[in-house]
């Protein structure tokens, strides 16, 4: 009677393979076809251990100093490596130097000595720059922001599609260590990933006007991030107006350098249109036209001497 | 005198011979050297994320080589019925308990040698140079606090007969501590009476392991502990270790051997 049992077990399972087997092959959500071996061990659990590393980043550039979730964390909303990156918006609130308030406890006050304490970031010279041994080192030029790297680096390999990793990480490479192949090796990574970021085109822009010095190449980057925006932007309900707002003052800074006054005046109301302090760029747009018309004005006094 | 120290020789004789450590060092090792091998953007000088997870490493295989240690210790001698042999000596219930937690304590603190030289190696080829009297704070606070573990494990083994309930419970204890202990005061402020009150209660009984759980501050080149704090925090891992070990004798004394 078992052996039956077995047998008809054993030859429903094989029938049944017959039916799933093909399903499961062309099943949209099968790992198992994916040749990311992170994807199938952790499925969308990554997406958190991206963000857990890309905070990670974040303490390493506070040197450890950092609320944890039971602490005021209204000072740390935006993580500053991010906002100090401009690649994305700063919403921090409230007092950043003291999360901890008063210390609630005689263990509470006694354990603060064994923790950082103080308000630091790596890229003004560590948690010992005020220390003797330090004081020759210049603010801007410490490196040791390169501590932040592996965790972001973790963070893209994990998330692909957490686009201000990519633009984080790219910033800091360029702009406090030099690497600017790498940043950008790292950029166009993160564009195959989201060929649709503007924000990866802003960045990979920055890379050719400050330091590849080719505007005409940074000027084409921006404008496929701007038509980007207004593709994927534009249709939603709160568009991220921060994007545009970093998109349009750039394009029209570079305009203006190269004089190209009809454009400059197009992209300062793109610029006014994102921007919190709207009657700043108005004073800049008075400027633009005065430029504007002066500069229509010289050709005509050039032609009418004999 | 003489018969604790007998004893603490017998367990760290034992120690050194099981595979324990070496099994815990490999791997502590092992997991060290593959992240130092992943490439950062071509920088060979990205160290504190290496010394971050070495120094966990290490904190984790501390914890479970001291309660795993002396979990076994009186099963181990009960099992064997060599307890009985060694109780009929001249050595009282005192004297074993106390040469039990010295052997397990001092084994832990030679084992702390070897996993702090290879994190010192490990800081030594990026850096160039180790802060020396941050790291023997880092040794030596960790090796103090691990003496709780070692008494609660001991303790535990008169409470669960099983050395693998007992391992289980005091680990799960452990981290808990280590992980939440210090925000547990915080929680409790918001919460409810009577769950505010216990949860205090809690916070102000534990042994406050993640006092000495200075990884942040070596990690990040922070400077040492005022030396003061730091002689408080060894002073009281000690009062809380004399305090369970106490608790452990009481237990043992009043407990027939079979």
């Amino acid at each position: 009677m078992p052996q039956t049992a077995i047998a008809i077990l054993f030859l429903t399972s094989l029938a049944l393979v017959t039916s799933l087997e093909p399903w499961f092959q062309s099943w949209q959500g099968n790992r198992a076809q994916s040749a990311d071996l992170l994807a199938v061990l952790l499925g969308d659990a990554r997406r958190a251990f991206a963000n857990h590393f890309f905070i990670k980043a974040d303490v390493y550039f506070h040197n450890g100093y950092y609320p944890s979730i039971f602490d005021n964390r209204t000072a740390f909303q935006t993580p500053h490596m991010a906002a100090d990156a401009g690649a994305l918006e700063e919403k921090n609130t409230g007092e950043e130097d003291d999360f901890l308030g008063p210390p609630k406890d005689w263990i509470d006050a006694f354990g603060r000595r064994f923790k950082p304490a103080t308000h630091t970031h790596l890229y003004q010279g560590g948690a010992r720059a005020d220390g003797p041994a330090h004081k020759e080192i210049e603010l801007a030029d410490s490196q040791d922001v390169r501590e932040i790297l592996p965790w972001l680096r973790a963070s893209a390999a994990l998330d692909p599609q957490k686009i201000e990793t990519y633009t984080t990480t790219a910033y800091w490479l360029r702009q406090r260590m030099g690497k600017t192949t790498e940043a950008e090796a790292f950029l166009r990574d993160g564009l195959r990933a989201n060929p649709d970021s503007h924000e990866i085109l802003f960045e990979l822009g920055r890379i050719a006007d400050e330091h590849g010095k080719d505007p005409a190449r940074a000027r084409n980057l921006w404008e496929l991030a701007l038509a980007k925006w207004r593709k994927f932007e534009l249709p939603k309900k709160d568009p991220d107006t921060f994007s545009l707002l970093q998109i349009a003052s750039h394009l029209a800074m570079l305009a203006e350098r190269e004089s190209r006054w009809d454009e400059y005046l197009h992209y300062l109301g793109l610029w006014k249109a994102a921007s919190p302090q709207p009657a700043e760029i108005e004073k800049r747009i008075a400027e633009a036209q005065a430029k504007r018309a002066a500069a229509n004005a010289k050709p005509q006094t050039q032609n009418s001497k004999p | 005198m003489r018969a604790i120290l007998t004893l603490a020789h017998l367990v760290i004789l034992e120690m050194v011979r099981r595979k324990d450590i070496y099994v815990l060092f490999v791997l502590t090792a092992l997991l060290t050297l593959i992240a130092a091998a992943a490439n950062i953007f071509d920088d060979t000088r990205v160290v504190r994320y290496l010394k971050e997870i070495s120094l966990t490493l290490i904190w984790v295989s501390g914890f479970v080589l001291a309660v795993t240690s002396a979990a076994r210790q009186i099963p181990a001698e009960r099992e064997s019925r060599t307890l009985f042999t060694l109780l009929a000596k001249p050595v009282s219930r005192w004297q074993f308990i106390a040469g039990k937690f010295l052997g397990c304590w001092l084994a832990c603190g030679l084992a702390l040698l070897v996993f702090y030289a290879f994190f010192g190696a490990v800081a030594l080829s990026r850096e160039r140079s180790l802060d020396l009297a941050g790291w023997a704070q880092a040794i030596s606070m960790h090796w103090f606090m691990l003496a709780v573990p070692v008494a609660l494990a001991l303790a535990g083994s008169l409470l669960w007969a099983a050395p693998s309930s007992n391992s289980t419970l005091t680990l799960v204890v452990c981290f808990g501590i280590w992980l939440l202990g210090r925000h547990l005061h915080k929680v409790a402020l918001g919460l409810p009476e009577p769950r505010a009150t216990l949860l205090t209660l809690v916070y102000f009984i534990i042994p406050h392991l993640e006092l000495f759980d200075i990884r942040d501050l070596i990690v990040h080149r922070w400077p040492p502990v005022p030396w003061l704090f730091w002689l408080g925090a060894l002073l009281y891992a000690a009062a809380y270790t004399g305090m369970i070990l106490t608790g452990a004798w009481l237990l043992f004394r009043r407990r027939p051997l079979n």
